[in-house]
């Protein structure tokens, strides 16, 4: 089972209109990058073929582990989703 | 957001996890009026554990949680499992029984974390979900007298209290923000992965081996992390599993693995696998937690607030167990105590200092500086992750092998094993790992 599909299991309310990440990887290392895509558990950085980074914010599980990981480079603002907004769990 | 701002409370309590439900509870059971402020749309719904509880100090603050606590499995049987190469060794010990105080269960956080914050509520704590606190309100009234916290921001609204008690959980922005701790050193801090499998409790029980409502906690070291500091969990609840992993996040940018690769790793293994077959998945999550232990904790309180739970980094992961709940819960009475004890001498500024006083002359601080060192053991020696799991297979192979290029002694085997890893290195790190603990 692929990842994402792994997330579809998940309840979230996404803030379409409001992305709670912002990220900039212009002059960084592929190290710097490369933690990024090794340390989300939802995976959701993903380098692409130019070697630059890509995120989506959409299935994210809030656990800030970016932030610990990059907060002082790539990831350049985190915070928490809006009020009733993000994922719910059900398990936890 | 649904609280009158002009109203003042007693003390408000950021973030309703159990920290700060136990915190609460107290705190309004003795009439105190405060504020439990929760983002998630319940409490629970934002958090996330592997699963164990040890409920010495929940059955301190409510001694019946046995009768009415959403408890999944009582933990009766222990693995400790090494794996490397698809080889794995395991050691498993089942108790027969288990002194009350002693006990620990496997709980699932939406549930137990709603209860626990519902039981604050019902002893009279105003309970607010789905409201996000974006801002402590710090005051300075000069240069340099040391920055006292008012109460918190809500968005646009601002609610003012004698003492605001923080549990925002691992994720620290808030005191970050404040000034009031360091930013978050990855050398202190993991990540951990879970999926719960739904899973027939007869068929969960029989592939456990587990007698009727007991439950197993299952910690495994080896190869699914790359090399880096971690380990996999399993525990059992009623009708699922949770199988996951925690991997340390200072050196997680030196290998070519993601933590969903180290995860499928791990359920790859047949032990695993065979757990899992057929098991349909019912969730995906993640966590930080704070594996910096007692080296690692912010200054517990100062003017107007104390810091309890993973936000205080009361963690503690000893490679055979993890502690967290207790020391959450634990940490959340304290803080209440402190603040009842400055209010019996009319002076609630002496909170702070009374919570740090008093965390650090209970178990909890006690416990937490035992074990100070295992921290920097377990994140300063690679090669527990690296060589002592294929050493420790490699024993195994050797004692059970049998064919025909005729039989070798033992100890010859294992002499040479010893020398591969070295035996001066094993001899410092079993020595070391020893003392830790």
């Amino acid at each position: 089972m692929k990842l994402e599909e792994k997330l579809g299991t998940n309840k979230y309310y996404v803030d379409e209109t409001c992305p709670h990440i912002h990220i900039d990887d212009t002059g960084f290392t592929m190290e710097e990058k490369r933690k990024l895509v090794n340390c989300c558990p939802a995976g959701l950085y993903t380098l692409q073929e130019d070697g630059s980074l890509a995120f989506d914010f959409a299935g994210c599980l809030e656990c800030g582990t970016c932030r610990v990981v990059a907060g002082q480079t790539i990831v350049k603002e985190w915070k928490y989703p809006r009020n009733t907004k993000g994922v719910e769990f059900r398990q936890g | 957001m649904g609280i009158d701002t002009r109203e003042r409370f007693d003390v408000i309590v950021v973030g309703g996890g159990p920290a700060g439900a136990a915190a609460a509870y107290r705190l309004a059971q003795a009439g105190v009026k405060v504020l439990l402020l929760e983002r998630g749309q319940y409490s629970g719904a934002k958090n996330m554990m592997g699963g164990r509880i040890y409920t010495h100090s929940l059955e301190a603050l409510i001694p019946d949680f046995r009768e009415r606590a959403p408890l999944e499995r009582q933990v009766m049987k222990e693995r400790i499992s090494i794996a490397e190469n698809g080889h794995m060794t395991t050691v498993e010990y089942v108790q027969s029984e288990v002194p009350q105080n002693e006990e620990s269960y496997v709980v699932l956080r939406s549930k137990f974390d709603k209860w626990l914050a519902q039981e604050a509520e019902k002893q009279g704590a105003l309970l607010i979900c789905n409201v996000q606190v974006t801002e402590l309100l710090v005051h300075q009234s000069s240069v340099n007298a040391k920055p006292q916290v008012i109460g918190v921001r809500c968005d646009d609204d601002e609610v003012y209290a004698d003492l605001v008690i923080v549990a925002e959980g691992a994720n620290t922005l808030l005191l970050e923000q404040a000034g009031l701790c360091a930013a978050p050193d990855p050398h202190a801090l993991a990540v951990g992965v879970k999926e719960t499998y739904k899973l027939a409790k007869s068929a969960l029980e029989d592939r456990c081996g587990l007698m009727p409502d007991q439950g197993m906690a299952w910690l495994t070291l080896g190869d699914l992390t790359a090399g880096l500091m971690g380990g996999g969990f399993v525990y059992t609840n009623k009708d699922s599993v949770s199988v996951g992993l925690v991997v340390g996040l200072d050196k997680i940018g030196s290998v070519e693995t993601t933590v969903e690769d180290m995860l499928l790793k791990f359920q790859a293994y047949p032990a695993v696998a065979q757990l899992l077959k057929g098991a349909q998945l019912k969730e995906h999550s993640a966590h930080l937690v704070p594996e910096g232990g007692y080296h690692s904790m912010p200054r517990l309180g100062g003017p107007g607030y104390v810091v309890v739970g993973d936000a205080a980094r009361m963690c503690m992961n000893l490679g055979y167990t993890i502690r967290g709940m207790d020391l959450a819960i634990g940490s959340g009475m304290l803080a209440a105590d402190a603040y009842l004890a400055a209010m019996g001498e009319g002076d609630s500024s002496k909170t702070a200092s009374h919570y740090r006083h008093m965390v650090h002359h209970s178990w909890l601080g006690k416990d937490l500086e035992l074990y100070r060192h295992f921290p920097s053991f377990l994140g300063g020696t690679d090669r527990i992750f690296q060589v002592y799991p294929q050493f420790v297979n490699d024993i195994m192979k050797d004692v059970f092998t049998i064919n025909d290029a005729g039989a070798t002694p033992i100890m010859g085997k294992l002499l040479h094993r010893v020398e591969q890893v070295g035996m001066k290195e094993l001899m410092i790190d079993a020595l070391k790992g020893v003392r830790a603990l």
